[in-house]
Protein backbone atom coordinates (compact mmCIF):
# COMPACT_ATOMS: atom_id res chain seq x y z
CA UNK A 1 0.00 0.00 0.00
CA UNK A 2 1.17 3.78 -0.79
CA UNK A 3 1.34 6.27 0.89
CA UNK A 4 -0.63 7.96 -1.96
CA UNK A 5 -3.59 5.75 -1.60
CA UNK A 6 -3.82 6.73 2.48
CA UNK A 7 -3.82 10.52 1.75
CA UNK A 8 -7.78 10.32 1.64
CA UNK A 9 -10.07 8.31 2.67
CA UNK A 10 -11.65 5.47 0.20
CA UNK A 11 -14.95 6.35 -1.51
CA UNK A 12 -18.51 5.68 0.69
CA UNK A 13 -18.82 3.30 -2.12
CA UNK A 14 -16.08 1.21 -1.47
CA UNK A 15 -16.53 1.35 2.68
CA UNK A 16 -20.29 0.17 2.36
CA UNK A 17 -19.35 -2.47 0.39
CA UNK A 18 -16.43 -3.30 2.46
CA UNK A 19 -19.27 -3.32 5.46
CA UNK A 20 -21.30 -5.58 3.86
CA UNK A 21 -18.63 -8.15 3.19
CA UNK A 22 -17.61 -7.50 6.95
CA UNK A 23 -21.66 -8.37 7.84
CA UNK A 24 -22.12 -11.47 5.98
CA UNK A 25 -18.82 -13.11 6.57
CA UNK A 26 -19.05 -12.41 10.24
CA UNK A 27 -22.55 -11.40 11.38
CA UNK A 28 -24.34 -14.02 8.94
CA UNK A 29 -26.48 -11.49 6.93
CA UNK A 30 -28.22 -13.34 4.26
CA UNK A 31 -26.99 -12.75 1.02
CA UNK A 32 -30.49 -11.75 0.02
CA UNK A 33 -31.04 -9.26 2.87
CA UNK A 34 -29.94 -5.69 1.11
CA UNK A 35 -32.28 -5.99 -2.08
CA UNK A 36 -35.31 -7.84 0.05
CA UNK A 37 -35.09 -5.03 2.91
CA UNK A 38 -34.56 -1.95 0.28
CA UNK A 39 -37.17 -3.27 -1.97
CA UNK A 40 -39.44 -3.50 1.45
CA UNK A 41 -38.67 -0.15 1.70
CA UNK A 42 -39.44 1.16 -0.78
CA UNK A 43 -42.43 -0.05 -1.66
CA UNK A 44 -44.18 -0.74 2.10
CA UNK A 45 -42.34 2.81 3.59
CA UNK A 46 -43.86 5.53 1.35
CA UNK A 47 -45.65 9.07 1.78
CA UNK A 48 -49.11 7.34 0.37
CA UNK A 49 -49.24 5.66 3.70
CA UNK A 50 -49.61 9.33 5.48
CA UNK A 51 -51.55 10.79 2.80
CA UNK A 52 -54.00 8.09 2.85
CA UNK A 53 -54.96 8.88 6.74
CA UNK A 54 -54.88 12.88 5.90
CA UNK A 55 -57.10 11.52 3.42
CA UNK A 56 -59.18 9.81 5.95
CA UNK A 57 -59.41 12.27 8.61
CA UNK A 58 -60.42 15.05 5.98
CA UNK A 59 -64.07 13.05 5.36
CA UNK A 60 -64.35 10.81 8.54
CA UNK A 61 -64.44 13.11 11.59
CA UNK A 62 -63.77 10.31 14.14
CA UNK A 63 -61.07 9.09 12.87
CA UNK A 64 -59.77 12.32 12.64
CA UNK A 65 -60.74 12.66 16.32
CA UNK A 66 -58.90 9.42 16.98
CA UNK A 67 -55.65 10.32 15.15
CA UNK A 68 -55.37 13.34 16.95
CA UNK A 69 -55.36 11.03 20.33
CA UNK A 70 -53.25 8.18 19.21
CA UNK A 71 -51.79 8.98 15.99
CA UNK A 72 -49.70 5.03 16.48
CA UNK A 73 -53.24 3.59 16.54
CA UNK A 74 -54.85 5.39 13.86
CA UNK A 75 -51.74 4.34 11.56
CA UNK A 76 -51.97 0.65 12.34
CA UNK A 77 -55.62 1.19 11.90
CA UNK A 78 -55.08 1.25 8.47
CA UNK A 79 -52.32 -1.33 8.23
CA UNK A 80 -49.32 0.74 8.52
CA UNK A 81 -46.09 -0.06 10.56
CA UNK A 82 -43.97 1.46 12.37
CA UNK A 83 -40.25 -0.05 13.58
CA UNK A 84 -39.47 -0.73 17.12
CA UNK A 85 -38.12 2.75 18.24
CA UNK A 86 -40.84 4.98 17.27
CA UNK A 87 -43.12 3.88 19.76
CA UNK A 88 -45.40 7.55 19.16
CA UNK A 89 -46.73 8.89 16.26
CA UNK A 90 -48.09 12.23 17.51
CA UNK A 91 -50.38 14.13 14.76
CA UNK A 92 -50.05 17.93 14.65
CA UNK A 93 -53.37 19.55 13.24
CA UNK A 94 -53.02 22.73 10.69
CA UNK A 95 -56.02 25.15 11.05
CA UNK A 96 -56.35 28.64 9.50
CA UNK A 97 -54.20 30.07 11.84
CA UNK A 98 -51.53 27.75 13.22
CA UNK A 99 -48.83 26.33 11.10
CA UNK A 100 -46.83 23.13 12.56
CA UNK A 101 -43.20 22.03 10.78
CA UNK A 102 -40.79 19.19 11.97
CA UNK A 103 -37.29 18.77 12.33
CA UNK A 104 -34.36 16.70 14.39
CA UNK A 105 -31.59 19.35 14.83
CA UNK A 106 -29.41 16.46 16.97
CA UNK A 107 -30.15 13.65 13.57
CA UNK A 108 -32.71 13.37 10.76
CA UNK A 109 -35.73 11.55 12.35
CA UNK A 110 -38.60 10.96 10.63
CA UNK A 111 -41.77 8.84 10.90
CA UNK A 112 -40.11 7.51 7.88
CA UNK A 113 -42.84 4.54 7.32
CA UNK A 114 -45.62 6.54 7.64
CA UNK A 115 -44.52 9.80 5.88
CA UNK A 116 -41.45 7.77 3.67
CA UNK A 117 -37.52 7.87 3.76
CA UNK A 118 -36.58 11.45 4.53
CA UNK A 119 -35.81 14.24 1.43
CA UNK A 120 -32.09 15.81 1.27
CA UNK A 121 -32.79 19.10 2.01
CA UNK A 122 -34.36 17.75 6.13
CA UNK A 123 -31.06 16.30 6.77
CA UNK A 124 -29.26 18.59 5.56
CA UNK A 125 -27.21 21.28 7.95
CA UNK A 126 -29.17 24.65 6.75
CA UNK A 127 -32.18 22.96 8.05
CA UNK A 128 -31.52 21.57 11.31
CA UNK A 129 -29.73 24.58 12.18
CA UNK A 130 -31.96 27.30 11.11
CA UNK A 131 -36.06 25.98 10.88
CA UNK A 132 -36.09 25.91 14.83
CA UNK A 133 -34.35 29.54 14.82
CA UNK A 134 -35.64 31.20 12.36
CA UNK A 135 -38.90 29.60 11.01
CA UNK A 136 -40.63 32.14 9.39
CA UNK A 137 -38.18 33.10 7.58
CA UNK A 138 -36.93 29.42 6.05
CA UNK A 139 -40.54 28.79 5.35
CA UNK A 140 -40.57 31.70 3.63
CA UNK A 141 -37.61 30.92 1.87
CA UNK A 142 -38.76 27.47 0.57
CA UNK A 143 -42.27 29.15 -0.64
CA UNK A 144 -44.29 29.23 1.89
CA UNK A 145 -45.09 32.97 3.12
CA UNK A 146 -47.26 33.03 6.18
CA UNK A 147 -49.21 35.49 7.21
CA UNK A 148 -48.00 37.21 9.72
CA UNK A 149 -51.00 36.38 12.50
CA UNK A 150 -50.49 32.97 11.58
CA UNK A 151 -48.78 30.96 14.69
CA UNK A 152 -45.84 28.81 13.59
CA UNK A 153 -45.11 25.59 15.78
CA UNK A 154 -41.81 23.75 15.41
CA UNK A 155 -41.64 20.22 16.72
CA UNK A 156 -38.02 18.72 16.96
CA UNK A 157 -37.92 15.32 17.12
CA UNK A 158 -35.27 14.82 20.01
CA UNK A 159 -37.05 11.48 21.33
CA UNK A 160 -38.74 8.47 20.06
CA UNK A 161 -41.67 10.40 19.39
CA UNK A 162 -42.73 10.70 15.78
CA UNK A 163 -44.63 13.53 14.53
CA UNK A 164 -46.43 13.83 11.22
CA UNK A 165 -48.32 17.79 10.08
CA UNK A 166 -52.40 17.11 9.15
CA UNK A 167 -52.79 19.37 6.21
CA UNK A 168 -55.78 21.60 5.85
CA UNK A 169 -57.72 20.43 3.14
CA UNK A 170 -58.11 22.64 0.45
CA UNK A 171 -61.81 23.98 0.24
CA UNK A 172 -61.59 23.08 -3.84
CA UNK A 173 -61.75 19.65 -3.02
CA UNK A 174 -64.85 19.45 -0.62
CA UNK A 175 -66.81 16.53 -1.80
CA UNK A 176 -63.70 14.91 -3.24
CA UNK A 177 -63.83 11.02 -2.48
CA UNK A 178 -60.93 9.68 -0.44
CA UNK A 179 -58.69 7.97 -2.62
CA UNK A 180 -58.67 10.95 -5.15
CA UNK A 181 -57.85 13.42 -2.31
CA UNK A 182 -55.00 10.71 -1.16
CA UNK A 183 -53.39 12.31 -4.36
CA UNK A 184 -52.68 15.47 -3.69
CA UNK A 185 -51.03 14.91 -0.44
CA UNK A 186 -47.52 15.43 -0.29
CA UNK A 187 -44.32 14.81 1.98
CA UNK A 188 -43.60 18.41 2.13
CA UNK A 189 -47.13 19.33 3.97
CA UNK A 190 -46.44 16.70 6.16
CA UNK A 191 -43.76 17.82 7.33
CA UNK A 192 -44.76 21.24 6.87
CA UNK A 193 -42.73 23.34 4.66
CA UNK A 194 -46.11 23.37 2.41
CA UNK A 195 -49.31 24.05 2.79
CA UNK A 196 -51.78 22.45 0.55
CA UNK A 197 -53.82 25.21 -0.18
CA UNK A 198 -50.62 26.19 -2.45
CA UNK A 199 -51.01 23.64 -4.48
CA UNK A 200 -51.67 24.90 -8.50
CA UNK A 201 -55.00 24.51 -10.03
CA UNK A 202 -56.42 24.21 -6.50
CA UNK A 203 -56.72 27.27 -5.16
CA UNK A 204 -54.82 30.51 -5.15
CA UNK A 205 -52.70 30.46 -1.49
CA UNK A 206 -53.31 34.42 -1.91
CA UNK A 207 -57.06 33.96 -1.04
CA UNK A 208 -56.47 32.40 1.75
CA UNK A 209 -54.34 35.00 3.63
CA UNK A 210 -56.19 37.59 3.73
CA UNK B 1 -22.02 15.88 24.29
CA UNK B 2 -21.03 19.41 22.46
CA UNK B 3 -20.95 18.19 19.29
CA UNK B 4 -21.33 19.86 16.20
CA UNK B 5 -24.34 17.29 15.87
CA UNK B 6 -26.31 19.62 17.98
CA UNK B 7 -27.13 22.01 15.31
CA UNK B 8 -30.58 24.02 16.30
CA UNK B 9 -30.02 27.53 16.52
CA UNK B 10 -26.44 27.62 15.01
CA UNK B 11 -26.15 30.70 13.17
CA UNK B 12 -24.16 31.16 9.85
CA UNK B 13 -26.05 28.08 7.32
CA UNK B 14 -27.43 29.42 4.65
CA UNK B 15 -30.66 28.56 2.10
CA UNK B 16 -31.74 25.17 2.17
CA UNK B 17 -31.41 23.73 -0.78
CA UNK B 18 -35.20 23.20 -1.70
CA UNK B 19 -36.31 20.99 -3.61
CA UNK B 20 -33.57 18.43 -3.29
CA UNK B 21 -31.33 17.41 -6.45
CA UNK B 22 -32.17 13.70 -7.54
CA UNK B 23 -29.02 11.28 -7.12
CA UNK B 24 -28.46 7.44 -7.99
CA UNK B 25 -25.60 6.61 -5.65
CA UNK B 26 -26.30 2.87 -5.33
CA UNK B 27 -24.54 2.93 -1.70
CA UNK B 28 -26.94 5.00 -0.33
CA UNK B 29 -29.42 2.51 0.01
CA UNK B 30 -26.78 -0.05 1.05
CA UNK B 31 -25.93 1.72 4.02
CA UNK B 32 -29.75 2.25 4.58
CA UNK B 33 -29.92 -1.81 4.31
CA UNK B 34 -26.39 -2.32 6.58
CA UNK B 35 -28.03 -0.20 9.35
CA UNK B 36 -31.30 -1.70 9.60
CA UNK B 37 -29.56 -5.73 9.47
CA UNK B 38 -27.19 -4.18 12.27
CA UNK B 39 -30.25 -3.12 14.61
CA UNK B 40 -32.25 -6.33 13.46
CA UNK B 41 -29.40 -8.61 14.95
CA UNK B 42 -29.21 -6.33 18.04
CA UNK B 43 -25.63 -5.87 16.86
CA UNK B 44 -26.25 -2.30 18.47
CA UNK B 45 -29.00 -0.17 19.28
CA UNK B 46 -30.44 3.40 17.85
CA UNK B 47 -28.62 5.06 20.45
CA UNK B 48 -25.52 3.62 20.28
CA UNK B 49 -25.81 4.62 16.59
CA UNK B 50 -27.07 8.07 17.01
CA UNK B 51 -23.68 8.38 19.55
CA UNK B 52 -21.27 6.48 17.51
CA UNK B 53 -22.35 9.27 14.74
CA UNK B 54 -21.69 12.30 17.00
CA UNK B 55 -18.21 11.19 18.09
CA UNK B 56 -17.17 11.64 14.45
CA UNK B 57 -14.66 14.24 14.26
CA UNK B 58 -16.20 17.65 13.68
CA UNK B 59 -14.46 18.32 10.83
CA UNK B 60 -15.81 14.81 9.14
CA UNK B 61 -18.79 15.19 10.70
CA UNK B 62 -19.51 18.62 8.87
CA UNK B 63 -18.13 17.68 5.66
CA UNK B 64 -19.65 13.99 5.00
CA UNK B 65 -22.77 13.56 3.55
CA UNK B 66 -25.40 11.94 5.82
CA UNK B 67 -25.46 8.33 4.87
CA UNK B 68 -21.40 8.84 5.06
CA UNK B 69 -22.20 9.60 8.40
CA UNK B 70 -24.15 6.48 8.62
CA UNK B 71 -21.27 3.93 7.03
CA UNK B 72 -18.51 5.47 9.40
CA UNK B 73 -21.02 4.79 12.85
CA UNK B 74 -21.58 1.06 11.36
CA UNK B 75 -18.02 0.48 11.10
CA UNK B 76 -16.89 1.96 14.53
CA UNK B 77 -19.69 -0.05 16.01
CA UNK B 78 -18.80 -3.59 13.91
CA UNK B 79 -14.83 -2.69 15.77
CA UNK B 80 -16.25 -2.01 19.19
CA UNK B 81 -18.60 -4.82 19.06
CA UNK B 82 -15.72 -7.29 18.37
CA UNK B 83 -17.55 -8.24 14.55
CA UNK B 84 -14.02 -6.26 12.73
CA UNK B 85 -10.71 -4.54 13.17
CA UNK B 86 -9.72 -1.23 11.55
CA UNK B 87 -6.95 -2.89 9.92
CA UNK B 88 -9.61 -5.59 8.24
CA UNK B 89 -11.57 -2.51 6.99
CA UNK B 90 -9.07 -0.88 5.84
CA UNK B 91 -7.34 -3.66 3.46
CA UNK B 92 -10.99 -4.81 2.45
CA UNK B 93 -11.07 -0.71 0.92
CA UNK B 94 -7.21 -0.87 -0.03
CA UNK B 95 -7.19 2.75 2.10
CA UNK B 96 -8.42 4.67 4.71
CA UNK B 97 -11.57 4.39 6.74
CA UNK B 98 -12.14 7.03 8.79
CA UNK B 99 -13.91 5.91 12.04
CA UNK B 100 -15.71 8.26 15.36
CA UNK B 101 -13.73 8.92 18.60
CA UNK B 102 -13.53 6.74 21.36
CA UNK B 103 -16.35 6.14 23.46
CA UNK B 104 -16.92 7.22 26.90
CA UNK B 105 -18.57 6.76 30.26
CA UNK B 106 -22.24 7.04 29.98
CA UNK B 107 -24.95 7.59 32.73
CA UNK B 108 -28.46 6.14 34.44
CA UNK B 109 -31.59 7.75 34.75
CA UNK B 110 -32.24 10.07 37.69
CA UNK B 111 -34.95 9.19 39.93
CA UNK B 112 -38.52 8.88 38.56
CA UNK B 113 -40.43 12.19 39.08
CA UNK B 114 -43.46 12.96 37.17
CA UNK B 115 -45.03 16.04 35.53
CA UNK B 116 -48.72 16.53 33.72
CA UNK B 117 -50.03 17.90 30.62
CA UNK B 118 -49.50 22.04 31.50
CA UNK B 119 -47.06 22.07 34.14
CA UNK B 120 -44.29 24.50 33.81
CA UNK B 121 -41.19 22.67 33.70
CA UNK B 122 -37.19 24.15 33.46
CA UNK B 123 -34.64 21.43 31.65
CA UNK B 124 -31.83 20.98 33.37
CA UNK B 125 -28.72 23.21 33.10
CA UNK B 126 -26.79 20.01 32.50
CA UNK B 127 -23.69 19.39 30.60
CA UNK B 128 -23.08 16.01 29.62
CA UNK B 129 -20.13 14.37 27.51
CA UNK B 130 -21.38 11.27 26.38
CA UNK B 131 -24.52 10.78 24.84
CA UNK B 132 -27.56 13.13 25.92
CA UNK B 133 -30.98 14.00 23.28
CA UNK B 134 -31.14 17.68 24.81
CA UNK B 135 -30.34 19.98 22.41
CA UNK B 136 -28.25 22.48 23.89
CA UNK B 137 -30.75 25.35 22.62
CA UNK B 138 -33.41 24.48 25.61
CA UNK B 139 -30.59 23.90 28.76
CA UNK B 140 -31.93 25.64 31.80
CA UNK B 141 -34.93 26.87 30.00
CA UNK B 142 -38.66 27.00 31.18
CA UNK B 143 -41.36 25.57 28.98
CA UNK B 144 -44.78 23.82 29.10
CA UNK B 145 -45.58 20.82 28.96
CA UNK B 146 -48.38 19.12 26.16
CA UNK B 147 -47.90 15.93 25.62
CA UNK B 148 -46.74 12.62 27.38
CA UNK B 149 -45.44 9.52 25.50
CA UNK B 150 -44.84 5.80 26.32
CA UNK B 151 -41.77 5.56 28.16
CA UNK B 152 -38.83 4.62 26.34
CA UNK B 153 -35.17 3.56 26.91
CA UNK B 154 -33.13 6.55 28.43
CA UNK B 155 -30.49 7.55 25.84
CA UNK B 156 -27.96 8.23 28.08
CA UNK B 157 -27.81 4.81 28.95
CA UNK B 158 -28.16 3.03 25.95
CA UNK B 159 -26.44 4.75 23.91
CA UNK B 160 -23.28 3.58 26.05
CA UNK B 161 -24.98 0.22 26.27
CA UNK B 162 -26.04 0.10 29.83
CA UNK B 163 -28.93 -0.97 31.31
CA UNK B 164 -31.47 1.26 30.23
CA UNK B 165 -34.14 1.90 32.23
CA UNK B 166 -37.52 3.53 30.03
CA UNK B 167 -38.80 6.39 31.33
CA UNK B 168 -41.56 8.73 29.83
CA UNK B 169 -40.59 11.92 27.17
CA UNK B 170 -42.73 15.09 27.13
CA UNK B 171 -43.14 17.44 24.41
CA UNK B 172 -42.23 20.78 26.15
CA UNK B 173 -43.81 24.02 24.71
CA UNK B 174 -40.81 26.67 24.79
CA UNK B 175 -41.30 30.26 23.36
CA UNK B 176 -38.96 31.05 20.14
CA UNK B 177 -38.00 34.76 22.17
CA UNK B 178 -36.78 32.87 25.65
CA UNK B 179 -34.67 30.35 23.85
CA UNK B 180 -32.79 33.16 21.58
CA UNK B 181 -34.13 36.63 22.92
CA UNK B 182 -34.14 38.87 20.47
CA UNK B 183 -32.60 37.06 17.93
CA UNK B 184 -35.19 34.55 16.09
CA UNK B 185 -38.81 34.59 14.32
CA UNK B 186 -41.40 34.27 16.91
CA UNK B 187 -42.69 30.82 17.20
CA UNK B 188 -43.89 28.21 19.32
CA UNK B 189 -40.54 25.67 19.95
CA UNK B 190 -41.64 22.25 20.82
CA UNK B 191 -39.29 19.80 22.19
CA UNK B 192 -39.51 15.95 23.15
CA UNK B 193 -37.11 15.81 26.70
CA UNK B 194 -37.03 13.00 28.95
CA UNK B 195 -38.14 12.72 32.62
CA UNK B 196 -34.41 12.66 33.57
CA UNK B 197 -33.39 15.74 31.84
CA UNK B 198 -36.81 17.98 33.72
CA UNK B 199 -37.03 19.62 37.01
CA UNK B 200 -40.00 20.98 38.92
CA UNK B 201 -40.00 24.97 38.57
CA UNK B 202 -40.89 26.17 42.34
CA UNK B 203 -44.44 28.28 42.38
CA UNK B 204 -43.83 31.78 43.25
Amino acid sequence: MTDTKREAPASPEKRAAALEIVLRRKADMPKNFVAEFTEHADDAWITANGAQMVARAWTDPEYRARMLVDGTAAARELGFEFPEHHRNLVVLENTATVHNVIVCTLCSCTAYTIIGAAPDWYKDLDYRARVVRESRTVLREMGLDLPATTEIRVWDTTADTRYMVLPMQPPATTGWPVQKLATIVTQDSMIGVTRLEQVKGLRSWTACTT
Amino acid sequence: MDGLHDLGGKQGFGRVKYPSAPHNENWRPLVRALHAFAIESHIYNMDEFRHAIERMTPRHYISAPYFERHLTAIATLLIEKGIATREELESLVDGEFPLSGPLGPGRLPFAPQSFAIGETVRVKNECVSGHVRVPAYIRGKTGTIVHVSTPTPFPDAAGHNMQAEIEPTYDVRFRARDLWPDASDEALNHVAVFQSYLEKVERA
